[in-house]
């Protein structure tokens, strides 16, 4: 990475923690706190799967709204207070200003992540007293919901290079929501015909395929994640936030900061 | 080589949502600023002089031209690091102290590691903020914002600095600071390009001007040729009533008591102190007015514009 990328992506992840987004952390160590000491007390042997689904659901969900409520302001914010503009009369190119902002946000994605774990993690030890091997796909599963940031991010990211924080931060929830269940997208697509099923192939294709990063359910009950699943879903996400990032790297190199 | 060589810009706009139509910001401009100057781009708001400057910086795209900067052209990401930039009405990221502010600038400009902690402590002792560079930018005042905006423009050592109304939210004292900047800036060799609609401020500063309205160059030159270019004018004082034909010669007149103080073509002086004589009116003075950069503005925003004049 080159040096302007990294200042402006630690810059971005400065004002992340600058602006209280990590106290995110309380609220969620509340919640788990909350949701151990509660099936301590209901205990019918589901303990671990309680923790394991909700804390790893709220890892999932408290970084999917960090990421796009930060994401979508990410370059539009700069344009409205004008910051931007004494950062690109200097020797950086657009594209590194949008990479930059990128690994701002997914490192500071990335911390939040880990220190949930490291709660989710405390919760099962405090709950079962002891670590079990199964346990270790917990991990795969953060791994998997940390590269769904990364998507979401970029779509975020691309969404604010063009268009306001309020119509980008539909834009992205929508593409939550649909590209989670992009599986039944596909699904209905097989049962439609003609133009129709190309559109809803086309369609379920598009959008990202969040539902294959979902495997919480399968690894609370000590189900193993299969080796080729984690190399696809690795490909696929640095692929698409890849393409993503391409995008709105050729918007914003061809807007007008007025 | 001129420091800057605006080859022909021009930037017309879409707007409306549906039916777009075209909205031109900027005629085609030619303008060329030398090695060292001070350069005043002077006009009144909406006049164009953010889209000119937003176009050198690589911010807005020309509609067509090109502008060069050292030679260079304006896109050419090299020049980027000989160039300072303060925009207009500056925010700055609040969540950072002054210093952090500077640093992170002072990376983007390429300046070495080693020597930013030194020449950060210096700048803001220039800009006279050496006591507040460990607090948030959010508990800075205007002035103090301008401050720092002048700060990060200059903090890498840039051969050319352009600064966007630099003057606007000083008091008097901060505006009397900039100017020495300014002024130091040009002894230190720098090129300076700032657009104001302060005029006292490019009077007292400004080796030449341009004036821009309307997205349109109106004039350009050093502030005393194109001063002198205008038309002289008398003030002539008396004591008594307006004659009606003294102001058929064209004069401008206030009363203040019994008091007349008259502005008039020069070539109607005699003519007038004749009118004043017969009216056996007592005359007090007759005075030659200079014309100020003030008046000449003026004259170039009139609607029937004369046509452009470029002066030495």
């Amino acid at each position: 990475m080159n040096s302007r990328i990294a200042h402006i992506a630690s810059n971005t992840f400065r004002e992340a923690v600058r602006d209280r987004v990590l106290y995110n952390l309380i609220a969620f160590a509340l919640l788990l706190v909350g949701a151990a000491i509660l099936v301590g007390q209901i205990s019918l042997d589901v303990e671990r799967l309680v923790v394991i689904n909700l804390g790893l659901t709220a890892v999932s969900l408290f970084g999917v709204v960090i990421a796009i409520f930060i994401g979508i302001g990410l370059v539009s914010k700069e344009i409205e207070k004008r910051t931007l503009y004494t950062v690109l009369s200097r020797p950086v190119r657009r594209w590194e200003f949008i990479v930059g902002k990128f690994f701002g946000l997914a490192g500071t994605l990335l911390v939040n992540a880990t220190l949930m774990a490291i709660g989710v993690f405390g919760a099962l030890f405090y709950v079962s007293h002891q670590l079990q091997k199964a346990d270790a796909w917990v991990l795969v599963a953060l791994y998997f919901i940390i590269l769904q940031f990364l998507i979401i991010t970029a779509l975020a990211l691309l969404f604010s290079s063009f268009s306001s924080p309020l119509l980008s931060a539909v834009f992205a929830f929508s593409l939550f929501v649909i590209g989670s269940f992009s599986e039944d997208l596909r699904g209905f697509a097989a049962m439609t015909q003609g133009l129709t099923r190309w559109l809803a192939t086309g369609a379920a294709y598009l959008v990202p395929n969040f539902s294959a990063f979902n495997v919480i359910s399968s690894v609370a009950h000590g189900v193993p994640v299969p080796a080729q699943l984690v190399l696809y879903n690795s490909l696929y996400a640095v692929f698409y936030a890849a393409m993503v990032l391409c995008g709105a790297v050729v918007i914003f190199e061809h807007r007008n900061l007025k | 080589m001129p420091a800057i060589e605006i080859l022909g810009l021009e930037k017309t706009y879409s707007v409306g949502f549906w039916r777009k139509r075209p909205k031109r910001a900027l005629r085609p401009l030619h303008l060329a600023v030398e090695e060292g100057e001070i350069f005043g781009f002077l006009g009144p708001n909406g006049a164009g002089k953010t889209t000119t400057l937003k176009m050198l910086m690589g911010l807005v795209y020309p509609t067509r031209g090109s502008a060069r900067i050292l030679g260079r052209d304006v896109n050419d990401p090299q020049i980027k690091a000989q160039i300072g930039f303060l925009p207009e009405h500056p925010y700055f990221y609040d969540y950072l102290t002054a210093q952090e502010l500077l640093s992170y600038y002072g990376h983007l400009s390429g300046v070495p590691a080693r020597d930013l902690p030194a020449k950060i402590d210096a700048m803001l002792k220039r800009v006279g903020l050496p006591e507040v560079a460990g607090v948030q930018l959010r508990k800075f005042s205007k002035g103090m914002l301008q401050r720092v905006g002048i700060a990060q423009a200059i903090l890498h050592d840039p051969k050319v600095v352009f600064l966007d109304e630099p003057m606007s939210g000083l008091d008097p004292m901060g505006r009397r600071e900039v100017r020495d900047l300014i002024e130091q800036l040009k002894k230190e060799g720098k090129t300076v390009f700032f657009s104001t609609h302060i005029l006292s401020d490019a009077e007292a500063l400004c080796d030449r001007v341009a004036i821009i309205h309307l997205g349109e160059l109106r004039g350009v030159g050093v502030v005393a040729d194109l001063t002198s270019s205008m038309q002289d004018r008398v003030e002539i004082v008396w004591q008594g009533s307006v004659p009606t034909s003294i102001a058929a010669l064209g004069a401008e007149c206030h009363l203040t008591g019994d008091t007349v103080r008259a502005v008039l073509p020069a070539e109607k002086q005699d003519a007038a102190i004749e009118i004043l004589r017969r009216e056996k009116l007592r005359l007090i003075s007759v005075v030659p007015v200079r014309a100020t950069l003030e008046d000449y503005f003026l004259q170039k925003l009139k609607p029937a514009a004369t046509p452009l004049e470029v002066m030495a």
